[in-house]
């Protein structure tokens, strides 16, 4: 019973780790555009959240709601006025423009809240818990899960069922013939970024609620992020679910075994499936 | 009237002329034929009119209005639509959803005021069965048939169409050219590029010939294939 406990913790664990690599899929399946970053706008949402919480004195599902357009006015200022001059044939100059931003955003956010651990404040529902069966399941792990569920729902019929959707997937597939039919790839670009910002605060809050988070953690949520993505295959976002379960079931029964072990064994699963399967579980058809 | 005219318009790229001083009109209703020798400025002429590259000098108006200045979206929103001498289709969208991003976009609407028209152009030209199909599975006619589609989906009053016929099999061509002229026969004017030249000539009513950026000749197709000058340039004949 110990074991399906575990499993169970796993899968509920793998909802954060979709939520942190759900906006690192969208943006990668769009713009092709790797955001070395990603990592640190997480961590930059959970202090957004603990500023609106400590002087507003809101709780942080409703801090949460105030963040998200103001990350999304973030993301879109930064795609369509930064990174879109990086966007090109050579994929080198995105990662370091990206990679520079990282330095730059955890040394401004050291420079601002000191490296000091912080945690957004918990109240009864964050430590809450129900029994299913023998089973005990915090509302937390389950709140993330369900989350990490709706926002890839929400995104399908964002790409599948509205007119923006099918503008993202025409300028993802042919970007210059996009242009010629009077969408402007700078704008859908930017829009894109912003969405997945707002996906990013929805994990900043999860993030922030569930563990102490510090100035310095970014790198670290980034590559399970990119593990998420590549394990479920590139721009596949019902693989990044997947792909989150995986390295999140892999984390608890290693720490079931051995405590020292969570984190190796995350990236022990990630580096199988890589061998098994190299473009990941739903690979797109051309890539 | 004439519904496009071009007045001096010259461009180059460096030292190579490409479109030298050219100068004709395009009367509303008129299917216009273009032809010339590979690297005449056939292509580039299009580029002009649409406005996806600006001219060195000379104007251009459109329905009376000058637009040398005025941005290819703007010139496809006012009723210039072309299609593509390769086929560049959104492969990964299906056949009736790429209409609707040219639909939509190229006539500034919402996808519900759009919907009917692209089924009808989609009935119009053979490929309603198709519609739901990711156009990366067309063949080279459905193809050919879906540029044509997305360029009529922006319901042009001006419509350029690039080499449209090459590559096709003879009774391919032959459906094509039925659609093209039902299209014609709606009064949308047509200006055609095309190396397949019976198919062009059982269309057009009056025939431009490019040479080097020059306009060398302009009237009845049938006068123009018949001169001296044509012949020897563009057929490569000896006379």
């Amino acid at each position: 019973m110990i074991w399906i406990d575990t499993i169970i913790q796993g899968i509920l664990l793998g909802g954060l780790y979709a939520l942190f690599a759900s906006g690192l899929s969208l943006v990668f399946g769009i713009m092709r555009l790797v955001n070395l970053a990603h990592g640190d706008l997480i961590v930059m949402g959970a202090y957004l959240i603990l500023v609106l919480v400590s002087l507003l004195g809101l709780s942080p599902f409703i801090a949460v709601f105030i963040a998200m357009p103001a990350m999304f006015g973030v993301g879109w200022v930064l795609q369509r006025y930064l990174l879109n001059r990086t966007l090109g044939d050579d994929i080198l100059p995105p990662l370091l423009v990206t990679f520079g931003l990282s330095i730059a955003l955890q040394n401004a956010l050291l420079e601002g809240f000191s490296a000091d651990s912080q945690r957004l404040p918990t109240n009864a529902l964050t430590t809450a818990s129900v029994d299913v069966g023998p089973i005990t399941l915090g509302v937390m792990p389950l709140l993330t899960f369900a989350s990490a569920v709706l926002v890839i729902v929400g995104l399908n019929q964002l790409f599948y069922r509205t007119e923006l959707g099918r503008a993202f997937r025409a300028t993802s597939d042919d970007a210059t013939t996009a242009s010629l039919m009077g969408i402007k790839p700078a704008n859908i670009f930017a829009t894109a970024t912003g969405i997945a910002l707002v996906i990013v605060t929805i994990a900043a809050l999860y993030l922030g609620l569930r563990a102490n988070f510090d100035p310095n953690i970014g790198p670290a949520r980034l590559i399970y992020a990119f593990e998420a993505v590549i394990i479920g295959g590139l721009g596949s976002l019902w693989g990044t679910l997947l792909g989150g379960i995986i390295i999140g079931v892999a984390q608890t029964l290693g720490a079931a075994i051995n405590p020292e072990w969570q984190i190796l064994a995350g990236h022990i699963a990630f580096l199988i499936v890589l061998l098994v399967r190299p473009r990941g579980l739903f690979p797109r058809a051309n890539d | 009237m004439s519904i496009l005219s071009l007045k001096s318009v010259s461009k180059s790229f460096g030292a190579l002329t490409v479109t030298d001083d050219a100068n004709f009109e395009v009367p509303q209703g008129q299917a216009l034929g273009i032809i010339g020798p590979n690297g005449a400025g056939k292509s580039t002429l299009f580029n002009l009119i649409t406005g996806n590259i600006g001219a060195d000098r000379g104007s251009i108006h459109f329905e009376g209005r000058d637009v040398t200045k005025v941005s290819a979206m703007e010139r496809c929103l006012s009723g210039i639509g072309r299609s593509f001498q390769i086929p560049q289709p959104f492969e990964k969208l299906t056949v009736y959803e790429n209409l609707l991003v040219a639909a939509t976009h190229g006539r500034n609407l919402s996808e519900r005021d759009v919907r009917d028209d692209c089924a009808d152009v989609l009935e119009r030209t053979e490929l309603i069965q198709h519609a739901n199909v990711p156009a990366g599975q067309l063949s080279l006619l459905e193809r050919k048939r879906l540029e044509l589609s997305r360029a009529m989906a922006t319901q042009p009053k001006l419509l350029l169409l690039d080499e449209i016929a090459g590559g096709l099999t003879e009774g391919e061509c032959q459906a094509l050219i039925r659609t093209i002229k039902d299209i014609h026969a709606q009064g949308v004017t047509i200006i055609w590029i095309e190396h397949v030249l019976h198919a062009l000539t059982s269309v057009v009513e009056r025939l431009l010939v490019l040479d080097f950026g020059k306009v060398i000749g302009l009237g009845d197709p049938e006068e123009i294939m018949a001169s001296r000058e044509v012949r020897e340039i563009y057929l490569g004949i000896e006379v």
